[in-house]
């Protein structure tokens, strides 16, 4: 059977790669006695699948995988010994056993929200919110974006599902960011993209590099759509109906 | 939640953060005001390779199930962040607290292979703590080394205020209270130093003059102090079985070479190899209970959720019980599916069992360590494998499916000749053949692959070899060009594989191992002109060493070539490390006259560790007075 299991990363471990994350966990679920499913072959390995990776840096409340577990006692039960075994800077939020069929959060990942501040040294361009609203509202706003196999011209706004300015962030461990934005974007395997290219692309347009490391990013959590192409209805990996 | 030392900007910059973060599983947070003292453990060179190290774990365990003491971890930062520190000034600091190293009571540094030792004063600069002991004062943490290492510590002695001599496990409680009682009594360091210097295993060098011969050589070492003993011997754990083990080990973040549980079968090792310095600095030879083993295993594995555990020890196929114990382990681990690591396993029937029920056969290879191309410099270093062994376990392998087998020698020995390297390739080439033999035609998925690796040999301290000289750096290539020839006459030349060491940081390490100290100032100029990670072959930098020699008007050939006078006084005599220096000399002989000498459960030799009453010294005669 499938479980979903959702946690944040935040402080000091957020500079812990994804690999890194990976084999964390691993290990933590052999310390908390989870009854975990192993593949076949010589050198099994746990049946694990991550949702999305998290750039190193960045934060999260709104992070998934999903667990193949031979047996299974109470949500509640794996909630508590998961937890048990993580260190400061991971907390498992919620656990969920899948019903069957249900995709696996890597394959079900479409989407993807963030906070994004900026860091206090910078010198922002004047009235960039208005300038950024206006940006928003372009229905085709072309850039070349980087991918595995070169470069290609994408109209970055499809990948855009919603965006705004908010003047307070707070996280699910009550440290504050300040004046940010709000992003929800595309972040299937197709068709991820990073909050921080979407701010460098409109920064761009104003005449203004934003800096490599001008941001503190956050991500709020992760979706699946439950609608179609046309008409997303996304809703987050864990979602109680 | 912990504030770290360097900012997210500089965390960005540097190629894997992880490494400066701490906070990892096991680790061990303490309130700073509620011990007195904090003790900083430094492996002095990275992260990743700082963490796999056995010692520091045990330590680090042992001195925070003290109550008063809070011990943290630091390595040596990566050249990237190295660089930015100087740039920005910001002081090296522990992984736990975050807080500068200057601020600790001491700071303890491993001392694993002389290669490190520019990393020591790394260390030291980047903590704002003065590279001369002479030159600290009060608000200096006491710095302590040990570890191989510190059974020469003569050439790096100006750079530490103690060296512990043995065994971790059985001063620190004693030195770490006269600190508490010093610090209350408002005695000084000074004092603290001088009254440190009479715990048995404690050295303190600046408390002792040393006065050469007109040819280099030591004449006297004096002890500048009444009372302090003229030789130090090392200390050493009596009862293995009963002493401080980590129970929780911490677990890394990060993917460092040791990336599973350790698990120290026994210390020492009862063959007599003479090349080796491990193999005499820890006898006599101790082996852990194996319920205790088998409780440590299982409690280490929960704890830590790695999903491996290695066994550790100079010579696993030595341990008396290996087959209970790995049949347990066997039991344990396949049912929750983690791996069994066996290194340093003598290849036999038994070996190929249980590597056959832990390893895939296809994917692993087989290790020899025969060390010498021939029978005859095998006596010489008294290595008992013989070319049967290596055949006949070679065999066995083939017929049970293996198809890589990796083989270890030393070029440079005391006694090698032509002839001896010669030997490698054939004895590469019938390995080669054993293959084409044993294997017929339609079972073989391919050619055999035979991987031939040499080092260069080093003479150490306290083995018989201390008196040979080394080879000089033309030599050693020489020899390396002959064995690659050697391998290349053979008909099955093309199943094998050759790799060799680079020649010129072997050299120094035999001038480091065996210095004394004079090289202090070398190696702080070589330090000072820029040399760094010196056991990073992309870092060393052997032009600015040589500079550093010839600035201080010293010859590093005095330190390697000379093969020394039976009578003469190494820096190293004033230690003790159980074996007597007469017991090395006539190895030495024995080594020269190609003669063997069986190893300790065979025929005691007498080497003097006998003297520790415990171990191998004891079995099977329990009359002994």
């Amino acid at each position: 059977m499938k479980v979903r299991i959702k946690f944040s990363k935040y402080g000091p471990v957020k500079f812990i790669g994804h690999l890194d994350v990976m084999r964390y966990f691993q290990k933590a679920i052999r310390r908390a006695e989870i009854d975990i499913a192993y593949s076949e072959g010589f050198s099994p390995h746990p049946v694990m699948s991550f949702a999305s990776p998290l750039s190193v840096g960045h934060t999260s409340q709104g992070e998934y995988f999903d667990i193949e577990a031979n047996s299974f006692t109470s949500e509640e039960d794996l909630l508590q010994r998961l937890q048990g075994a993580m260190v400061e800077g991971f907390t498992v939020s919620a656990v969920k056993l899948l019903p069957e069929g249900e995709g696996n959060a890597m394959a079900s990942v479409a989407a993807a929200s963030y906070f994004a501040a900026f860091k206090k040294n910078l010198e922002l361009p004047e009235k960039w919110q208005e300038s950024l609203q206006a940006f928003y509202q372009h229905s085709y706003i072309p850039v070349t974006k980087k991918t595995k196999k070169g470069e290609k011209e994408i109209n970055l706004k499809e990948s855009i599902y919603d965006l705004e300015i908010r003047e307070n962030m707070f996280t699910d461990r009550d440290s504050h960011l300040e004046e940010g934005v709000y992003m929800l974007l595309n972040a299937s395997s197709g068709g991820n993209i990073k909050p921080g290219f979407v701010l460098a692309c409109f920064f761009n347009t104003l005449g203004y590099v934003l800096p490599e490391r001008g941001l503190s990013i956050h991500r709020i959590d992760t979706y699946k759509n439950l609608g179609n192409e046309t008409n997303r209805k996304l809703a987050p990996l864990i979602w109680e109906k | 939640m912990r504030k770290l030392a360097l900012s997210d900007e500089i965390l960005m910059q540097v190629e894997k953060p992880a490494r400066y973060i701490g906070g990892e599983v096991n680790s061990v947070m303490k309130e700073k005001n509620a011990v007195q003292v904090r003790f900083a453990m430094c492996f002095p060179d990275v992260y990743e390779i700082g963490m796999s190290h056995l010692g520091i774990q045990i330590i680090y365990d042992m001195l925070n199930q003290f109550e008063d003491v809070w011990c943290e971890r630091v390595y040596s930062p990566w050249v990237d962040l190295d660089k930015i520190m100087r740039e920005e000034k910001i002081p090296l600091f522990a992984l736990e607290s975050q807080d500068p190293i200057k601020e600790f009571d001491f700071l303890g540094i491993t001392l694993q292979y002389e290669m490190c030792y520019t990393n020591v004063l790394q260390v030291l600069e980047l903590s704002g703590i003065p590279l001369l002991s002479q030159q600290r004062d009060g608000d200096d943490p006491i710095v302590i080394g040990g570890g191989p290492c510190s059974y020469n510590p003569e050439p790096i002695c100006d750079f530490f205020d103690i060296f512990y001599i043995g065994e971790g496990e059985t001063r620190y409680r004693e030195l770490l209270g006269l600190y508490k009682s010093c610090k209350e009594n408002g005695q000084g360091r000074k004092e603290f130093l001088k009254m440190a210097a009479r715990i048995p295993g404690m050295y303190v060098p600046s408390l002792y003059e040393v006065t050469y011969h007109e040819d280099g050589t030591i004449d006297q070492r004096i002890p500048l102090e009444e009372g302090i003993p003229e030789t130090i011997q090392k200390e050493l754990v009596g009862d293995v079985s009963h002493t401080y083990y980590p129970q929780k080990p911490v677990v890394p973040f990060l993917k460092v070479t040791q990336d599973r549980v350790v698990l120290e079968i026994q210390r020492g090792c009862i063959r007599g190899c003479r090349f080796c310095q491990a193999g005499q600095l820890y006898r006599p030879v101790r082996e852990r209970d194996l319920e205790t083993l088998k409780t440590w295993a299982v409690e280490m594995l929960k704890n830590t959720g790695h999903e491996e555990i290695s066994l550790s020890s100079l010579s696993s196929s030595d341990y008396s019980q290996l087959p209970e114990l790995l049949g347990f382990l066997i039991t344990h681990c396949g049912k929750r599916n983690i791996n069994i690591s066996l290194p340093s396993l003598r290849i036999d029937a038994f070996s190929l069992d249980v590597m056959n029920k832990v390893q895939d056969v296809k994917k692993s290879s087989l290790t020899f360590a025969p060390e010498a191309g021939s029978q005859r410099l095998r006596d010489v270093i008294n290595k008992g494998l013989t070319q049967e062994d290596i055949l006949t376990g070679a065999r066995l392998a083939f017929e049970g499916g293996w198809t890589r087998v990796k083989l270890y020698f030393m070029l440079g020995l005391p006694m090698e000749t032509e002839e001896d390297i010669k030997g490698i390739g054939e004895l590469c080439n019938k390995i080669a053949a054993l293959f084409y033999e044993t294997v017929p035609k339609e079972k073989r998925t391919g050619r055999v692959q035979i991987v031939a690796s040499t080092s260069f040999f080093i003479p150490k301290p306290f083995t018989p070899f201390q008196w040979a000289g080394q080879c000089t750096r033309e030599e050693f290539l020489d020899k390396a060009y002959s064995t690659r020839a050697a391998i290349a006459g053979q008909l099955n030349q093309k199943s094998i594989k050759y790799n060799w060491h680079e020649a010129d940081a072997s050299v120094l390490e035999g001038v480091l191992a065996r210095g004394d100290r004079r090289l202090n100032q070398v190696i702080q100029k070589a330090y000072e002109k820029g040399c760094l990670f010196d056991a990073w072959s992309e870092y060393y930098k052997n032009g600015l060493w040589l500079e550093s020699f010839a600035q201080c008007g010293i010859d590093p050939d005095f330190y390697t070539t000379r093969t020394r006078p039976d009578t003469e006084t190494f820096p190293w005599d004033f230690l003790d490390c159980g074996v007597k220096k007469e017991h090395l000399l006539a190895q030495w002989h024995k080594a020269k006259e190609e003669s063997t000498t069986p190893n300790c459960r065979e025929k005691c030799s007498g080497c003097g560790a006998s003297r520790f009453r415990t171990g191998v010294c004891l079995e099977g005669r329990k009359g002994l007075a």
